[in-house]
């Protein structure tokens, strides 16, 4: 067997504005049907340009090799695997993509009048219902536009649930093994944030909670399965200890690809949950969105959901607008609604078997992964991990060859490399999350490649700190680019 | 990796040197190292109170953003403002030109709360393990 990475034709490509030459023009347009007009004579002078804008002249081949050129630098899950942990790069399969561009979907109107838009409404109804029968929650709101934005929509009823109980509460416990945007999310809706570590096993105990928990915690944050990729299995007694004391339990949902028809969380106890569409439920994501993170909660909660509602009557949907008790809109008209329905394309697609039988595969993709790299690489903690591994450079630390290293050689055996450095309790973190996407054959090559750089971390170090060596760049200078940031073309 | 002797050392991976009433802060060579290159640095005020335990400062590397927390309880009388600039400093020299912050000690019991290098380089062993 071999592994994909080959040096291709892979073209250097300019900026369109260095390709520029005065008076070269990519269009043509019919003569105008109407006197032509200078708009100095119609426009008042404080919106007219001082300056002609400096846009960059080029021909229309010049533009679309432009394009095609910068695409094929690029590296993308349709290309091959995506081993990202913690942000689950699975592939986004072209029905769902074909369900977004119906037409009806596609170009539907925002503001147009509730009863035309009865299909809309029907689908984001029904998909807030199969996301609350999936997690076990009772309501669901599905106008979140991230899964940040969804922890800080969760937080804000929480903090207007213990407002409308007469105290807001001061603290909002996270542990070490959450994920990175948790705090700052607490932090935003005014919370201390307590930080509790997690045990040898890499979970947290009850017997931690109950020694943090009193009257003055708003909420516990965790995240299940962890960032570590472990179940949190006293995730039930821990709720029990924080409900206690007036407290609830949000869990950041966005590994719940290893969950699928296997637990619900909110029969565990969870009162609030975000869901990350575009991980678990294969909407597109990358490059900054858009995403979708729904929320759900429990019962309790529910007159604290955003604005605007969507209320089944009489087998027609209606559009609530007003709720006394409300947090408010978090998203103009109906979130990424795109996004809302290659979802609900997905499930539909799956069903309640194939679901579980997604989250089965995610499983054991990352056990398999995990089996064949340990003995290669330090694995750090040993209780079983779910849909994610994590390993450390601690093995290859001797001949000073670091987590960074390995990650940039594997580029050169054609993978994209796999999460760095996070979580953060585990120093040289390797994070590996390889989804139910990939057949055993790339899975193979992926621990080949890997084994192969264990190898030569031991026989020929050098190649591997000045990897990687094929692709299109070699090292680039992060620390520079970090330092000196370049946000704009100039001549 | 350097550990001085006379410096007194933080389970949050800070270094002090005590002088008098005044206590120079900086991050030691271990935190520098796991760091890695870091490109960006926030410190408080002159004047400003810090309190033991508590962030003061924040460290940004190519591969984190990381709090700096507070060694013992004072008040800030002098910052290493040059470092902000310059902040690769730490990097290449974390117990001289990069320190970061002196403060009045507030409390000099807090310092036997301290661990000295020995104890430190312990510590760290027993936390990579």
């Amino acid at each position: 067997m071999s592994t994909p990475g080959a040096t291709g034709l892979i073209l250097e490509e300019g900026l369109l504005f260095e390709q520029s030459v005065p008076g070269r023009i990519g269009f043509s347009l019919p003569a105008p049907d109407v006197p032509e007009t200078d708009p100095k004579t119609k426009l008042s002078k404080n919106i007219l340009r001082q300056k002609e804008a400096a846009l960059p002249e080029i021909s229309e081949v010049d533009s679309v090799r432009h394009f095609v050129r910068l695409s094929q630098q690029n590296y993308c899950k349709d290309a091959g695997l995506f081993p990202l942990g913690s942000c689950t790069m699975k592939y986004n399969p072209k029905t769902t993509e074909a369900a977004a561009r119906i037409s009806g979907f596609a170009n539907s109107h925002p503001l147009a009048s509730p009863e035309a838009m009865q299909g809309n409404l029907k689908l984001i109804y029904e998909l807030q219902n199969y996301l609350a029968e999936i997690s076990g929650m009772d309501f669901v709101t599905p106008w979140p536009a991230a899964g940040s934005h969804g922890e800080l929509t969760g937080m804000l009823m929480i903090r207007a649930y213990h407002t409308a109980k007469g105290n807001p509460r001061k603290k909002v416990i996270i542990p070490d093994s959450a994920h990175g945007t948790n705090p700052a999310s607490a932090a935003i809706c005014q919370y201390d944030v307590v930080t509790l570590p997690s045990n040898k096993d890499g979970i947290l105990t009850a017997d931690a909670v109950k020694a943090v928990m009193d009257d003055n915690v708003a909420a516990l944050m965790v995240t299940n399965p962890n960032t570590l990729g472990i179940f949190e299995e006293n995730i039930q007694e821990i709720c029990e200890i924080v409900h206690k004391k007036g407290g609830l339990v949000y869990c950041d949902g966005a590994n719940l690809n290893a969950l699928l028809g296997i637990v619900k969380l909110g029969e565990a106890g969870i009162d609030v949950l975000h869901f990350n569409l575009h991980k678990t439920f294969s909407t597109p994501h990358g490059g900054g969105g858009p995403g979708a993170g729904p929320v759900g909660v429990k019962k309790k909660l529910e007159p604290f959901l955003p604005t605007p509602l969507i209320i089944k009557e009489n087998g027609t949907f209606k559009v609530e607008r007003e709720r006394p008790q409300s947090i408010g809109r978090v998203k103009a008209y109906f979130g990424n609604f795109g996004m809302l329905v290659r979802a609900y394309a997905y499930i539909r697609e799956f069903g309640p078997q194939g679901l579980r039988h997604i989250s089965e595969m995610a499983v054991l993709n990352s056990n398999y992964i995990r089996k064949g790299l340990e003995g290669a690489y330090h694995l750090p903690y040993s209780k079983p991990s779910l849909h994610e591994c994590v390993f450390s450079d601690k093995f290859q630390k001797e001949k000073e060859i670091k987590t960074l290293d390995i990650s940039k050689r594997l580029m050169d055996y054609g993978f994209h490399p796999f999460t760095i450095y996070f979580p953060l309790i585990v120093h040289g973190a390797m994070m590996i999350e390889p989804t139910e996407s990939e057949p055993k054959a790339s899975l193979d090559q992926f621990i080949e490649a890997m084994q192969k750089i264990a190898k030569e971390c031991e026989e020929n170090p050098e190649l591997v700190k000045k990897a990687p060596h094929n692709t299109f760049r070699s090292r680039l200078d992060e620390v520079k680019a970090a330092r000196e940031l370049k946000l704009r073309w100039t001549v | 990796m350097e550990f001085p002797d006379d410096l007194k050392y933080t389970k949050e991976h800070e270094w002090v040197r005590v002088k008098g009433d005044t206590a120079t802060m900086g991050v030691s060579d271990y935190a520098q190292e796991q760091l890695g290159d870091i490109v960006y640095l926030e410190l408080p005020e002159e004047g400003e109170e810090i309190e033991k335990g508590e962030p003061f400062g924040v460290v940004e590397s190519v591969k984190a953003v990381s709090d700096i927390y507070g060694a013992l309880t004072g008040k800030v009388v002098e910052i290493n403002d040059p470092l902000t600039d310059n902040p690769e400093t730490i990097n290449e020299d974390c117990y001289e030109e990069g320190w970061l912050i002196r403060v009045k000690i507030a409390n000099p019991k807090e310092m036997e709360d301290l661990m000295d290098a020995a104890q430190y380089q312990a510590y760290i062993k027993e936390e990579t393990a």
